[in-house]
Formats: structure tokens, C-alpha cells, sequence
């Protein structure tokens, strides 16, 4: 019976993949502003980029067009990018300072 | 007929001598700068002969300027019998002058960018005269003066030099300021700037009409024409000009660029013939200058300041010519005052080379039997400025003169009173440098043939010029005649009286002139020191402009106000931007704190504003 309504094939609401990647956003933000680790800080802005582009992909499922998809795709080249030139900084910054406390790399002040 | 070739190879000549002079031979020097001038002498005759008698005017147009609605400004040049004179004297006089220069300035520094200035000059001069319409007339105008300031403060290292380059620029300026403002109005007024349109429109127009607006034009043009050729007011740069090199003061403050305003007249002569008022003035303004520069000349101890005041003189006469309607005596004027003016320099620079450098009278005397061509030569202009029957002087002079009793006897007798001046001052140089005993301490020697040379052919033209009939030439541009052989010979007389009175005075009984100067003490002083006039502008143009500007304008409205207003906006800035920065913590997760507080504050605005939509 695959079309019978049931637990396990009811259409999920568009509102529950839009409450998790509201969820998954607010995370990846009070991560990026309470953690102290450049790691950790680095990973809340994957989060961040990860729940927008679940609700790209919602909507392009939603609406049954291409271009949510088109654009996760340019959010994930993108991520790939930062994480390369990110992780880079990261570990110039920790040969330099010997730290990974983001309070403490705060040269760039009045 | 290509006319553009004419001005186009001393154009060659300057970029040649300006661009690798320093690295040429100077008989290279010498090939490109009077080799130029002498194929643009060649090509003009060959044109001229060419194009047979001119009964029409001759136009050739290149390319459009400027094209601006239903303003529509070419470059065209033009040949009629007016641009055929002056082309000959131009290119003739000009050519006699730059061989003079290859001896006279020998020994100088600066060689190539002498000849380079002087070639950049001849272009300018004949892109003026044969400019056909007023723009390109006004490019050459402002060419020759900045030439002028160039060559006049040739030595650059003499402050007197560079001091009387920026007076001749300056004072220029003024004119040439009324000449803009006559321009524009004749765009207004006409719509063109092409010399047929505007006169033939000026022709159609019912005089009734056009008298106000074309008395303002033509009084604006005479601003510009007394600026560059020297007259009252604006007179006071000339003399100066004599700080430059001899042949720059021949050709360029002589022969050539001063007369440029009494050819700018004969050129607007329809316009300036609509305009009664403005004749009348133009035949004052000449008149007056021709007197009183006469009289300042009678007392000049520098050669060259003599001469200069005599071209003063003499511009004057020109502008009485076309000012009493005689343009066509007012151009024959120009030529032989052309060759005998340009000689008679010519000449005091033989002297002064031949005394290495000295141009005060004081220090001549008896040059006679050191140098006689020059003395001989001197003496051929002297007779023909003097206008002695049958000299180039002569006949134009005189064809000025009766032109001017036709208009008003009383201006026909101050200029019979301001030749015989001039036969005069001429004669009081002449007997001063080459007769008596030598009286200075360099030892005379005669130029160069390559310098003799030119004085001898302009001699000849002094001399004989007068034949060349001028002014039936140009009968068909400007029809008007005047004869009068009683007053022609009385003027003559006249002159040969000066010759006679310089004689008594300079040689038959030395020391009359100097007893007869203490004689007339405060007059003798006045006239001496040029009537103060160069101190009167000074106390009342120079110097309060001087001191308007440092206080106004430097003070109060460069340091005040400019500096004020930058200095302010500076200064807010750095306050507003020492509180601003305390947002620079340069703690990252307060920027993000920021960000986020921005994002929360601007969605919440998106809501209140009722969405996106």
C-alpha cells in the first residue's frame, strides 16, 4: 500500500524542515557568539550555511523548482572555499600565537 | 593651392630645433630654422603667383572645429590681397631676420631654443594672418604673444628679462581679454565667425540697427588691438620688451606681431566703418600715442629704447590711418615701418654686437669709420622713418597724414609736429652712435656679412619700398583716396626740419642739447622718466592688486576660507571618527554580536513596514 497514509509516508508540513534549519540557525549563531574556540567558531558558520541551504532545498521541493537547488550548490562551493582559506588562517594563527582563544586574537583594534 | 604648407614648415622647424636642437650641430640648427622659413617665403610667393591677381577672396577649408548647434567654427585659410601683403612682409621680413640671427646670436646659450621660439613665432603669425575666421585668428594672436613672452625673457637668468617677459604677458592679457568678449558678442550677434558671413550680414544689416552692438564689438577689438600693438593704455609693456634678443625685438616688436592689431582692424575694417564712434577713437588713441611716444623718445639714452618708442610712435600713425577710415595707408605704413623699423634694429643690434653688448648712446659716438655698412644702412631707415621725399616713409607716411587732414585738419597737424619728433629722435641716435668721438671702451668691429647682408636688402626696401603702390593694391578692399601733394611735401618739410634740428644739436653744437634739457629742468624730467607712467600704474593697478591679493585672497580667502573648510571637515571628521572607532574592539564575537542585533533590528523593521511586498 504504498499511498496510504501512514506514520511513515505522510507528507512531512513544510513548516518542519523550516523550524529545523531556524533550529540548526540559531545554534550555529549562539555558537559563533558564545564559543571561545576558533574551531568551534569556524564549525557555527558550517551550521549557519548548512541550515540555509536545508531551507533553499525546501523551498525548491516545495515549489518544484530548480533554483533553491542551484543555489545549495553554490553555498556548498562556496563553504568548500572557506573552509580551505578558514582552516588556513586557523592554523597561521595558531603557529603564530600559540592559541586558539578567539578573544585573544584582537590585534586588529583602534 | 595648399596653403597650409606656409605656416606648416617653420611648424616643422620648431618641433625639429625644439625636440633634438640639443643634440644637432648648429649648422643643422641653422638649416632647419631658416631653411623653414625660407620654403614658407618660396611657397607663398609661389602661391601668390599662382592664384594671379586676387580679385576675389581665395578660401580653402580643412576640417571643422567645432560644431555646436548652429555654431559651426572650420579651420580655414584664406588669401586676399590683405593676407597677400602681409604674408610677403611676414615671411620676407622674417625670412631677413632669422639669417641676421644666425650671425647675431653666435655667441649666445640657448641656440636651438632661440630658433625654435623664433619659428614657433613665424607659424603663429601666419596661421594669424591667414586665419579666415576670428577663433583661428585669435589661436595665432595668442601664439605670437606667448611666443613674445618666451623670446622676451629669453636671457632666464636676468630678472629684468623674465620680469618684463611677465609685464608684456600680462598686459596682453588684458587685451586679449577684450578681444574674447568681442568674439563671443559676435557669435551672438551673428551666429558665425567666418570673416565673409559676419561682414556680409554686418553689410545687410540696417545701420540703424546694428550701431549699438557694433560699437561694442569693434571697442572690444580695440582693447585687444591696443594690447598687442601697444598702445595707450596699454602701451607699457613694449619698451620693456627690449629686454629680449635684437632680432626678436625686429622681428616680433616691430615688424610683425605689434602691427597684428592694426591688421585685425583692416581685417573687421566693415565692422569698424558701422561704428563711427569707435574710428573716431581708434584715431585718437593712435594719435595721442604717436605723439607722446614721440616725445619720450626724445630723451631715451638706450638705442634700443629709442627705437622702441618709435615703434610706439609709429603704431600710432597706423592706428590714425585705419582710425581716419585710410586702412590701406594704414597697411602700407605697416610695410615700410616693417622694413625700416625692422633695419633700424637690426642695425642697433649690429652695434650693440659690434660693442659687445652696449646700448647707452653715452658709450658710442664715432662709429662711423668702424662700421660703415651699418652706419650707411642706419642711416637709409633714419631717412625713411623721417618720411624724406621719395624714402618708403615718405609715401606712406604721408598717405596717412592727408587721410587724417581729410577727417580733421587739427590731427594732421600734431602728426606733422610727431614726424618732425620723429625725423628728430632718429637723427639725435644716429649722430649720437656714429658721428663725433667714440666715447666707450670696447673696441668696434663691423658684423658678418651674414648679418650685413639683411641690412643692406632692408635698406634697399627702405629706400625704394615707397614704389611698391600699396595702396592701389588694396583699392578694391578699401575704397577711399586722398591726395594731397601740398600737405605730403609740408610734412616732409617738416621731417628734414628735425633732421636739420638734430644735426644743430648732436653735431654742429654738442652740449646745446644738454644745456638746452637743463633749460626745461621739470619738463626735461618728466618726459625722461616716460611721464612716470609705468610708477602711476604701479601705485595705482600693480600694487593694489599686490596687496588684494595677499590680504583678500591670499589671507583671507586662500588661508581663511579654503583652508578654513578643509582644515573643518578634517578636523569634524577625526572627532566624529575618535568616537566611532571605540566600535573597532576588535573582539570578533562582538561584531557578530553587531551582525546579529543589525539582522534582528532589520527584520523587525521588514515586519512592522508590513513585509517585503
Amino acid at each position: 500500500m504504498p499511498n496510504a497514509p501512514g506514520l511513515f509516508n505522510a507528507p512531512v508540513p513544510l513548516s518542519w524542515y523550516l523550524i529545523l534549519s531556524a533550529v540548526l540557525f540559531a545554534l550555529g549563531v549562539a555558537g559563533f557568539i558564545f564559543r571561545r574556540n576558533i574551531i568551534t567558531v569556524f564549525m557555527s558558520i558550517e551550521l549557519m550555511l548548512n541550515a540555509v541551504n536545508l531551507s533553499f532545498v525546501t523551498f525548491s521541493y516545495e515549489f518544484k523548482q530548480v533554483d533553491g537547488h542551484i543555489y545549495s550548490f553554490f553555498v556548498m562551493v562556496v563553504a568548500a572555499a572557506e573552509a580551505a582559506v578558514g582552516l588556513a588562517i586557523i592554523l597561521t594563527v595558531f603557529k603564530n600565537r600559540a592559541t586558539l582563544m578567539i578573544d585573544e586574537v584582537n590585534s586588529m583594534k583602534y | 593651392m595648399n596653403l597650409w604648407l606656409i605656416p606648416i614648415f617653420p611648424l616643422l622647424g620648431f618641433l625639429a630645433n625644439g625636440l633634438f636642437g640639443r643634440r644637432i650641430p648648429k649648422a643643422a640648427i641653422n638649416l632647419f630654422a631658416v631653411g623653414s622659413v625660407a620654403l614658407s617665403f618660396a611657397w607663398g610667393v609661389k602661391t601668390l603667383l599662382g592664384l594671379g591677381p586676387l580679385e576675389t577672396k581665395y578660401v580653402e577649408h580643412y576640417f571643422t572645429w567645432i560644431q555646436s548647434g548652429m555654431l559651426n567654427i572650420g579651420v580655414d585659410f584664406a588669401v586676399d590681397r590683405l593676407t597677400a601683403v602681409m604674408l610677403m612682409i611676414v615671411t620676407g621680413v622674417g625670412l631677413l631676420i632669422h639669417i641676421y640671427a644666425v650671425g647675431y646670436m653666435e655667441h649666445e646659450g640657448g641656440y636651438y631654443r632661440f630658433f625654435a621660439y623664433l619659428n614657433l613665432f613665424m607659424f603663429f603669425m601666419l596661421v594669424l594672418v591667414l586665419a579666415q575666421n576670428y577663433l583661428l585668428l585669435f589661436v595665432g594672436w595668442e601664439g605670437v604673444g606667448l611666443c613674445s613672452y618666451l623670446l622676451i625673457g629669453f636671457y632666464l637668468t636676468e630678472q629684468f628679462a623674465t620680469n618684463a617677459g611677465n609685464k608684456a604677458f600680462i598686459v596682453n592679457r588684458i587685451g586679449d581679454f577684450g578681444f574674447s568678449l568681442a568674439v563671443f558678442l559676435i557669435v551672438r550677434q551673428f551666429g558665425t565667425l567666418d570673416f565673409i558671413k559676419v561682414f556680409d550680414a554686418a553689410q545687410e544689416m540696417p545701420t540703424e540697427a546694428t550701431v549699438g552692438i557694433l560699437t561694442t564689438i569693434t571697442l572690444l577689438l580695440l582693447v585687444g588691438a591696443t594690447g598687442k600693438s601697444a598702445q595707450i593704455p596699454l602701451y607699457v609693456w613694449l619698451p620693456d620688451a627690449m629686454a629680449g634678443p635684437t632680432p626678436v625685438s625686429a622681428l616680433i616688436h616691430a615688424a610683425t606681431m605689434v602691427t597684428a592689431g592694426v591688421y585685425m582692424t583692416a581685417r573687421s575694417a566693415t565692422l569698424f566703418m558701422h561704428a563711427p564712434i569707435t574710428m573716431d577713437t581708434v584715431a585718437v588713441i593712435g594719435l595721442a600715442t604717436a605723439f607722446f611716444a614721440a616725445t619720450i623718445g626724445l630723451t631715451q639714452m638706450d638705442i634700443k629704447k629709442v627705437f622702441a618708442y618709435s615703434t610706439v610712435s609709429q603704431l600710432g600713425y597706423m592706428f590714425l590711418g585705419v582710425g581716419v577710415g585710410a586702412f590701406s595707408a594704414g597697411i602700407f605704413h605697416l610695410m615700410t615701418h616693417a622694413f625700416f623699423k625692422a633695419l633700424l634694429f637690426l642695425g642697433a643690434g649690429a652695434v650693440i654686437h659690434g660693442l659687445h653688448g652696449e646700448q647707452d648712446l653715452r658709450q658710442m659716438g664715432g662709429l662711423f669709420k668702424h662700421m660703415r655698412i651699418t652706419a650707411i644702412t642706419l642711416f637709409c631707415a633714419s631717412l625713411a622713418i623721417s618720411g624724406f621725399p621719395f624714402t618708403s616713409g615718405f609715401f606712406s607716411k604721408d598717405a596717412i597724414l592727408v587721410a587724417a587732414y581729410a577727417r580733421a585738419p587739427w590731427m594732421y597737424w600734431v602728426g606733422v609736429l610727431t614726424a618732425g619728433m620723429t625725423a628728430f629722435y632718429v637723427f639725435r641716435a644716429w649722430f649720437m652712435a656714429f658721428t663725433g668721438e667714440y666715447r666707450g671702451h670696447a673696441h668696434p668691429h663691423e658684423s658678418p656679412l651674414v648679418m650685413t647682408g639683411p641690412l643692406m636688402i632692408l635698406a634697399v626696401l627702405s629706400i625704394f619700398g615707397g614704389f611698391i603702390n600699396v595702396p592701389h593694391f588694396l583699392e578694391p578692399m578699401f575704397a577711399e583716396k586722398a591726395e594731397n601733394q601740398t600737405l605730403a611735401w609740408l610734412s616732409a618739410g617738416v621731417g628734414v626740419l628735425g633732421i636739420f634740428l638734430a644735426w644743430v644739436f648732436y653735431v654742429a653744437k654738442r652740449g646745446l642739447a644738454d644745456s638746452f634739457a637743463k633749460a626745461m629742468g621739470g619738463l626735461y624730467t618728466l618726459v625722461y622718466n616716460k611721464y612716470f607712467i609705468d610708477e602711476a600704474y604701479d601705485a595705482a593697478v600693480v600694487e593694489p592688486l599686490i596687496e588684494g591679493s595677499r590680504t583678500v585672497l591670499w589671507r583671507g580667502v586662500d588661508a581663511g576660507l579654503i583652508d578654513g573648510t578643509v582644515n573643518g571637515v578634517g578636523q569634524r571628521s577625526r572627532g566624529v571618527g575618535s568616537i566611532l572607532r571605540l566600535i573597532q574592539s576588535g573582539n570578533i564575537r562582538s561584531y557578530a554580536a553587531w551582525v546579529v542585533l543589525g539582522s534582528i533590528a532589520l527584520l523587525l523593521a521588514i515586519g512592522f513596514a508590513g513585509g517585503l511586498r
